[in-house]
């Protein structure tokens, strides 16, 4: 099989995951945006390894090892989202803008910090 | 205990003394008053024992060797001769005398530990001075006394005028201290070692390459140390620390540091005629001036410090003149009944609860309240005042004797001048001794009005004190046909044309100042005056604080009273409102150091505040600005800024292509 097949489709497959990542609202539908993502690198990982015929196979075993870790990053991250839907009553992305440079929460302490440092200078 | 070990004792255990009162001052207040005073009295003790032993023979030397420095080597050196014996006795009797009043005159302050571990340092450093054989020990010695003057002075330092003349003592003698130690080392440079021995016979041999010169630096360092004009500033201004310290320091010890100095190193400066010169008018300005600043001053302490003033000018004309002698001989009787003066003028102040005269001459009775200290007192007065039979009469006889005998040209390399200026002056001065010293005892001793108030009999540490220095201030003119054989051997004894000018200028002085007061004395009843402290029964100190903080608010003025019935003004008229302010040196002053210095500081401020901290505000200010922009794009969307990251890499990664491939 020619090595372009496998490319393409990965690179498909990662403009879809990174569109999904940009554009979705929905948190757990980002999350899977980012295991396509993940998966694309994957697959390009194992094509490249069959087409270079590496003969220690670091393709297919760098591979397992982003599985491993795209199985805990999901857990985590699905964990993360119940708990914040859990407390918002809603896992929207757009909605969820604590650190904005003006939001009220989290920036009152900060222009107390900016207020100290000018007394201390 | 062979000689020198004792002379090392004697300034060694007031240092531990100090030393072991600051460290227990506050664990064990009980052992404050013992180490206060014990050692000191032991110094006393053994400086007697040393004198004794030394009993004016040939010099005793020892030396140990303290750094090798490469050049010029410092030695730990002693040198005892007949001078550094006495004075040193006079020291240790004096510091004794203060250390014993002080613990009933500051007997409730709860800075008293310091207070006292300071006046035993002081002693200590006092003590080295006198013995030391090395002039850089000596100045150890010399800076150690400027600093606790300036801690003891700033005693009441809750008073402004306490905290001003503190600073004003210090930085006065320090401006004479730089061109002193200038000098030393130049002296030392030329004679190739700081031992006085050796520079004398340097002196002697004429290896000292530009004697004028250093004559003249040293000069300045003993005129502030010694408060003669034009550095003498300080000392009226020192008499807000509290009385026993003006006693010891201002008054018998410190002040004497630097007529000593000179005595030590007389030679040094009769090697220059010009040096001679310039001491005899520095002498005589400072005498009479002082003498005429005396006559005006309303506060008592103030008055007696322009009067030491006025006698360490009749030691440094003695010096002038070429006779340590008479110098050291005025220094010591002058030491014993200023002190006794200044003691009294505690009790006074205590009594009458005010330091102004203005205000005592409205009381009636102080006297009998007081008697000790009237008794006294008068003596101390009498002495002051050169009549005989008192100590002062002896010794200032010493002086005026060996000026006139300077004016004859028997002296060797003495100027005629500088033997004129001395005479001429001290007999003037003789005359306005006499007037002020009379001022000063009718007018605290003899007011009339309401009966002063009655507030028991004074401490008896307080009077016992007056008493032992009444002694010496009896009759230590005695000690004129004794001392030639201790000191240089020149004759001390009175000559009858200095006597009969000398005493008939003081009776004309006292006669003078009596009738006028006979004169403005019924003006008092017309013009109310006075306050008193409000604390009259508490511990002396208070009221002495109180009076010290109160006496601008009450009569206008730190030095002065707005007071007709004032001998001094008949007496002064038009030169009274000058002599308050001391000749408007201060002023002087002023406009010379402290505005140039207060106009450079607004500058420096200005560079500072607008010039350097414009570029150090201006290099935060940017990045803030540059700050406030990049956070507008902190919209908190996760996404947006991902698709920042996503442009940014691909920017990159186009660029990199790009970059390989060479386009």
């Amino acid at each position: 099989m020619h090595l372009v097949y496998p490319a393409v489709l990965a690179a498909l497959l990662f403009c879809t995951g990174l569109y999904g990542v940009l554009a979705r609202r929905n948190a757990i539908l980002v999350l899977m945006s980012v295991e396509l993502m993940l998966n694309a690198v994957n697959l390009n990982l194992v094509a490249f390894d069959v087409w270079l015929r590496d003969t220690l196979h670091a393709g297919q075993a760098l591979t397992l090892f982003t599985i491993a870790i795209a199985a805990a990053e999901i857990g985590i991250g699905l964990a993360i989202v119940l708990l914040v839907y859990r407390n918002r009553g809603t896992a929207d992305i757009d909605r969820l803008r604590d650190l904005h440079e003006d939001a009220p929460g989290p920036d009152a302490g900060h222009g107390d910090r900016e207020e100290k440092a000018e007394a201390a200078a | 205990m062979t000689t020198t070990t004792t002379a090392v004792l004697v300034p060694l255990l007031p240092f531990l003394g100090a030393a072991a009162g600051l460290l227990l001052g506050r664990r064990a207040p009980g052992f404050v008053r013992p180490l206060a005073v014990l050692p000191t009295l032991a110094a006393a003790v053994l400086a007697v024992v040393v004198a004794w032993r030394q009993g004016g023979g040939e010099p005793l030397d020892a030396a140990r060797r303290l750094t090798p420095t490469g050049s010029v080597p410092i030695d730990l050196a002693l040198h005892l001769d007949g001078f550094a014996v006495l004075v040193a006795v006079l020291v240790g009797v004096v510091a004794t005398c203060v250390q014993l009043y002080s613990t009933a005159y500051l007997r409730d302050d709860p800075r008293y530990p310091s207070y006292a571990a300071l006046v035993s340092l002081f002693t200590s450093a006092m003590l080295l001075v006198v013995y030391s054989g090395d002039l850089m020990v000596l100045l150890v010695g010399w800076e150690i006394m400027g600093i606790c003057s300036y801690f003891l002075v700033g005693h009441y330092w809750e008073t402004e005028a306490a905290r001003s003349a503190s600073l004003k003592a210090f930085l006065v003698t320090k401006l004479g201290d730089v061109p002193f130690l200038i000098g030393i080392l130049a002296l030392a440079a030329d004679a190739g070692t700081f031992r006085i021995n050796g520079i004398l016979s340097a002196v002697a041999s004429g290896s000292i390459g530009h004697p004028t010169l250093i004559a003249l630096l040293l000069l300045a360092g003993v005129a502030g140390k010694s408060a003669q004009f034009p550095l003498h500033t300080w000392l009226p201004d020192a008499m807000a620390g509290p009385t026993p310290v003006s006693a010891l320091i201002h008054a018998a010890t410190m002040v004497a540091a630097g007529v000593y100095f000179v005595a030590r190193l007389l030679p040094v400066f009769t090697a220059s005629s010009a040096a001679l010169v310039v001491l005899a008018v520095m002498a005589a300005v400072t005498m009479v001036g002082s003498a005429l600043a005396a006559l005006a001053q309303d506060d008592i302490k103030r008055v007696l410090a322009y009067s030491t003033v006025g006698q360490l000018g009749y030691m440094t004309g003695a010096l002038a003149v070429g006779d340590r002698d008479a110098a050291v001989f005025h220094l010591i009787t002058h030491g014993a009944f200023k002190a006794l003066l200044f003691l009294g003028a505690g009790v006074i102040i205590h009594a009458a609860g005010t330091n102004s005269l203005g205000a005592m001459a409205r009381m009636g009775g102080l006297a009998k309240r007081i008697p000790d200290a009237y008794w006294t007192m008068t003596v101390a007065l009498l002495a002051l005042a050169a009549i005989p039979p008192f100590s002062g009469f002896f010794s200032k006889e010493a002086v005026l004797g060996a000026a006139e005998h300077a004016t004859g040209g028997d002296a060797h390399g003495i100027p005629h001048a500088a033997g004129w200026t001395v005479l001429v002056a001290g007999l003037l001065t003789a005359l306005l001794t006499a007037g002020y010293a009379t001022r000063l005892w009718l007018r605290a001793f003899h007011g009339k009005g309401p009966e002063a108030p009655d507030h028991g009999r004074q401490p008896t540490a307080m009077n016992a004190v007056l008493w032992v220095l009444f002694l010496p201030t009896l009759g230590l003119g005695l000690a004129a046909w004794k001392l030639p054989d201790w000191f240089d051997g020149n004759s001390l004894t009175p000559t009858l044309t200095t006597s009969v000018l000398g005493t008939g200028c003081a009776l004309a002085g006292a006669a003078v100042t009596y009738a006028a007061w006979r004169r403005t004395a019924p003006l008092a009843a017309r013009a109310p005056l006075g306050a008193v402290a409000a604390d009259p029964d508490a511990a002396p100190y208070i009221s002495e604080e109180e009076t010290i903080a109160t006496h601008v608010a009450a009569y206008g003025n730190i030095a002065g009273a707005h007071d007709p019935s004032d001998p001094g003004r008949l007496l002064l008229g038009p030169l009274h409102r000058h002599a308050v302010a001391g000749f408007h040196l201060d002023a002087v002053y002023s406009a010379l150091f402290v505005r140039p210095v207060r106009a450079a500081a607004g500058l420096v401020r200005f560079l500072d505040r607008e010039v350097v901290d414009a570029y150090v505000r201006g290099a935060a200010g940017a990045p803030r600005l540059l700050g406030a922009a990049v956070r507008r794009a902190q919209t908190g969307n996760v996404q947006t800024y991902l698709s920042a990251l996503l442009a940014g890499s691909v920017v990159l990664a186009v660029a990199a292509v790009l970059v390989a491939t060479g386009a």
